[in-house]
């Protein structure tokens, strides 16, 4: 191998050692665990997963967690698509502050939210419900997707708009025939990113939820703290949640470097 | 100043090349001679980048070497081959200013700071940046970045020619026969060898001295704008030449004599036609083709007014032939006849002149 | 783009606007409604003024949770943004490894907050954790739960892990956007490596740089849960970063009034430096 990638496979290495570590006690038992040090599972088990998947405590975290992460994802991606139009094609009244206020939300701490937000969808009685978390999470998902979706929507030039209206398409039949499959990768990208902050953000998925609705991350955290350390349940439901990202990611895979040029670069 | 020779050259972009279709160039054997202006004229896809990338070794061939002067070049990277190369969109060094850019490829080989600088100026005198050699190269039009490009190649003495690809596509057209002329009139004071890429028969013919005329990885023929005009070596040329195309018709050959649909023609070159050959075809012009009183019987499809000629399409047998006419001169209405220079009328064999 | 003028935009924002007021606004208003206020309990409220923000600013608990998050967000930002660009520099640009690499890069900013700081409490804990039990058998003293510097080590660490890629991602789109032709006429003007990243990479990076260090920052400024999952903001306080304190007094104490002030403080700095990073930003794209 070049010298020349040597610093990119040390890089790999070390991003994969913690989820080899990872893997390696999901498949241990935790009185192995806490008894022998070991690289790999002396006795390999497939209890702590088996428990994951007849347990509904478990596996409806993970089904809940889908469930509002495919909601948000779709509500965000769907309201940022006009929005985005406007700000690549149109100009009005107070545009740039609206976008720079929408950044400005991406930058809010979850944290300055949690209490806020818990009374806000209490009082709608919108608590412990999966539309509770998905509607919590367009705070910042939206203008990401709308950021993201403007600046392909930016590389497309207006004479394609102008063309299709000469052709006699009405606004409507030109915004979903023609072009939406132009910007196809931008919106992949913006339900991408989507997904993605979803899917990883925890604190406010768990302030909005009790039982019915309540995350993975929810569940785990209360194995961490209840019943002692079930390390090995731990593990084995961290590399659970890990799975779906993996998937995702090998989608899109030909539009990472796209996307994070988020047509701007 | 170099002689370039290329001497059995082909190129694959796969690395396990099957058959000739896999070559991007097919079998070359080519001499630049010292100085001179050179087109690359083909349509996309005929392989003239490819050429082009071979000669500054930004691409190693497959097959083949690369002479310049009779030393072999082919294992050298294009900063040891004596070559500056412009590109299709202006390549300039953003961050330093028009003189740093000039000065840039001298500095890299270890000239004296006072040497590059006064190459610098000279050069910029030349191409007309003098009076904006301090600002910033970034601010620059697309014509003026270009001419940086050009400047850092004829910045360095030891250039033996200079290849373009296709410079003036992102040029505005009616800045572009500026740069043309100018690149003409660079050549000829500076007299290195220019090697020049494009698709435009315009901007190949009135740059160089000589075209080489290329498609589907050959090279169909060599020769000066004129010859290329007067006397195509295959269809190819004669239909990508001149505007419009050369009329190619199908014909047969018998004792000698050329007949397209039952008709006699007279050629220059029937006689030399083999027994058996195939794909027999008829080349003229549609300036050498005229209305006679004698001649080919045509029904008069299109009259169409072409600015201060007019391009007349007639019919016969299923063909088209075109003539092309001053305007104010009488097209007959329905029928008519036509006569074909017979000096300027040939006969070609699978698309190649039947010498 | 020549934008045309059409007021008709305002109705295509118009279900983002509401969305995003809804989830901003109200929260908001109701945090600067407790902020103002006091409560004895029982429900009744009493104007306070701005007395939660000036025991706020002056309170030395608050004093030490900013700096030890500015400490935090400083060096994590000195380690990540030059380390992402030296590995977007080192990747392959083309072949079949590029996806693997970009794929294996991508997989720890999929993992949800929690599960990280799992995945690194399990890893570091001294005695059955890989890289806690290796330290100590190296004879480095480590032990992330009792001491300060194996806890600041560790969080530092995580955070590297966790989010270096997204700034390799970013430079390394930036790198692949660089026309081969410049590397070519670079190659043509005998340029060294460091002419080659000096005069064409560099520049090219400035504006992604621009982004990943935002985006860092901000999400620095924000982390929570990874850090709470993995210390709890200890050994006693020394990772106690600020969303940690704030959600300690919120939700722990429920001290409204002081936390809703707090938030106020926190999300105005956020927002000044943010503002800083966004005009620059915006500056270096029209340029």
């Amino acid at each position: 191998m070049r010298a020349k990638y040597i610093a990119t496979t040390f890089y790999i290495v070390f991003l994969l050692v913690p989820i080899y570590w990872l893997i390696n006690m999901s498949f241990k038992t935790t009185n192995e665990i806490l008894g022998t040090f070991s690289v790999y599972p002396i006795e390999f088990t497939l209890e702590n997963y088996a428990t994951i998947f007849t347990d509904p405590t478990w596996y409806m975290g993970y089904v809940n967690s889908i469930i509002y992460t495919a909601m948000n994802t779709t509500l965000s991606v769907a309201v940022a698509l006009p929005a985005a139009y406007a700000f690549s094609r149109y100009s009005f009244r107070g545009d740039k502050h609206l976008f720079f206020w929408l950044l400005t939300n991406r930058m809010a701490p979850a944290a300055v939210f949690a209490l806020p937000f818990f009374q806000l969808y209490s009082a709608i009685g919108l608590f412990d419900t999966h539309l509770a978390v998905a509607l919590a999470h367009t705070l910042f998902n939206i203008p990401l997707a709308v950021w993201i979706l403007e600046g392909f929507m930016s590389g497309v030039p207006k004479e394609l708009d102008e063309t299709a209206y000469i052709d006699g398409h009405s606004f409507g039949g030109f915004f979903v025939k023609i072009f939406i499959p132009t910007i196809a990768a931008g919106i992949g990208v913006a339900a991408f990113f989507c997904f993605m902050f979803s899917w990883i953000e925890l604190l406010l998925a768990k302030t909005l939820t009790a039982v019915v609705a309540k995350p993975i991350a929810a569940t785990m955290t209360r194995t961490a703290s209840t019943s002692g350390y079930e390390l090995g349940l731990l593990a084995a439901a961290g590399v659970l949640t890990i799975i779906p990202g993996a998937i995702v990611i090998y989608f899109v895979r030909n539009y990472i470097a796209k996307g994070f040029a988020l047509g701007r670069v | 100043m170099a002689r370039i020779t290329l001497d059995g050259m082909r190129h694959s972009y796969s690395p396990t090349p099957s058959g000739d279709d896999d070559y991007a160039l097919k079998r070359l054997d080519l001499e630049w001679s010292d100085g001179g202006a050179y087109a690359l004229l083909g349509p996309s896809g005929c392989g003239k980048s490819t050429l082009l990338n071979v000669i500054s070794g930004l691409l190693r061939p497959s097959e083949g070497r690369i002479l310049f002067d009779d030393e072999d070049i082919t294992g050298l990277p294009p900063d040891r081959r004596n070559i500056a190369q412009v590109f299709q969109f202006p390549v300039i060094y953003d961050t330093m200013t028009v003189r740093e850019n000039l000065e840039f490829p001298l500095r890299n080989r270890g000239l004296p700071s006072n040497v590059a600088r006064q190459r610098a100026i000279e050069i910029a005198e030349l191409l007309e940046l003098s009076d904006i050699l301090d600002q910033r190269a970034a601010g620059l039009t697309a014509d003026g970045k270009q001419k940086i490009s050009l400047g850092r190649g004829l910045v360095r003495e030891d250039v033996a020619a200079i290849l373009f690809d296709e410079p003036l596509t992102v040029i505005d057209p009616h800045l572009k026969w500026q740069l043309r002329s100018k690149l003409k009139e660079l050549h000829q004071r500076v007299q290195r060898t220019m090697i020049y890429v494009t698709h435009d028969q315009t901007e190949a013919l009135t740059f160089a001295d000589r075209v080489v005329v290329m498609n589907d990885g050959n090279v169909v023929q060599i020769g000066t704008p004129s010859e290329l005009f007067e006397a195509p070596h295959h269809t190819f040329v004669g239909y990508f030449i001149g505007s419009p195309g050369m009329n190619v018709m199908p014909c047969d050959v018998r004792g000698g004599q050329a007949f397209f649909a039952g008709d006699p023609i007279e050629t220059t070159n029937a006689n030399l036609v083999k027994e058996g050959a195939t794909g027999l075809e008829l080349g003229i012009r549609p300036e050498f083709v005229s209305f006679a009183e004698k001649g080919l019987e045509v029904r008069v499809v299109r009259v169409r007014d072409a600015g201060r000629s007019q391009v007349i399409d007639t019919e016969r047998a299923g063909t088209i032939i075109r003539l092309l006419l001053l305007e104010g001169v009488e097209v007959p209405a329905e029928t008519a006849r036509i006569a074909f220079d017979s000096k300027r009328t040939r006969v070609y064999a699978d698309g190649w002149l039947v010498e | 783009m020549n934008k045309t003028e059409n007021q008709r935009g305002w109705f295509f924002v118009l279900p983002v606007l509401l969305l995003v007021a809804f989830n901003a606004i109200i929260p908001l208003m109701t945090v600067v409604n407790y902020s103002v206020q006091e409560t004895f309990g029982n429900n009744e409220f009493f104007w306070a003024g701005v007395i939660w923000f000036e025991d706020m600013l002056q309170s030395e608990r608050f004093h030490n949770a900013l700096l030890r998050q500015i400490l935090f967000t400083g060096i994590i930002l000195l380690i990540e943004i030059p380390l992402g660009v030296a590995v977007a520099l080192t990747m392959p640009r083309q072949g079949p490894w590029v996806s693997v690499c970009l794929v294996l890069m991508a997989l720890p900013l999929l993992i949800p907050f929690n599960v990280v700081g799992a995945i690194w409490n399990i890893f570091a804990l001294p005695d059955i954790g890989l890289l806690g039990r290796g330290l100590n058998e190296l004879g480095i003293d480590y032990n992330f739960t009792r001491q300060v510097g194996s806890a600041w080590f560790t969080i530092i660490l995580m955070d590297v892990w966790h989010w270096t890629s997204l700034v390799v991602l970013l430079a390394y789109a930036g790198l692949v956007s660089i026309p081969e032709a410049y590397y070519q006429a670079a190659r043509i003007d005998a340029a060294s490596h460091w002419a080659i990243f000096r005069y064409i990479q560099l520049p090219k990076l400035k504006r992604v740089l621009t982004i990943a260090v935002l985006l860092r920052f901000m999400d620095s400024f924000n982390i929570y849960t990874e850090v709470f999952v993995l210390t709890g903001g200890g050994p006693g306080n020394a990772t106690t970063l600020l969303s940690i304190d704030l959600d300690k007094i919120a939700l722990g104490q429920f001290d409204l009034g002081p936390a809703a002030a707090m938030s106020l403080i926190y999300f105005l700095i956020i927002l000044v430096f943010s503002w800083i990073f966004y005009t620059i930003m915006m500056r270096n794209e029209a340029q």
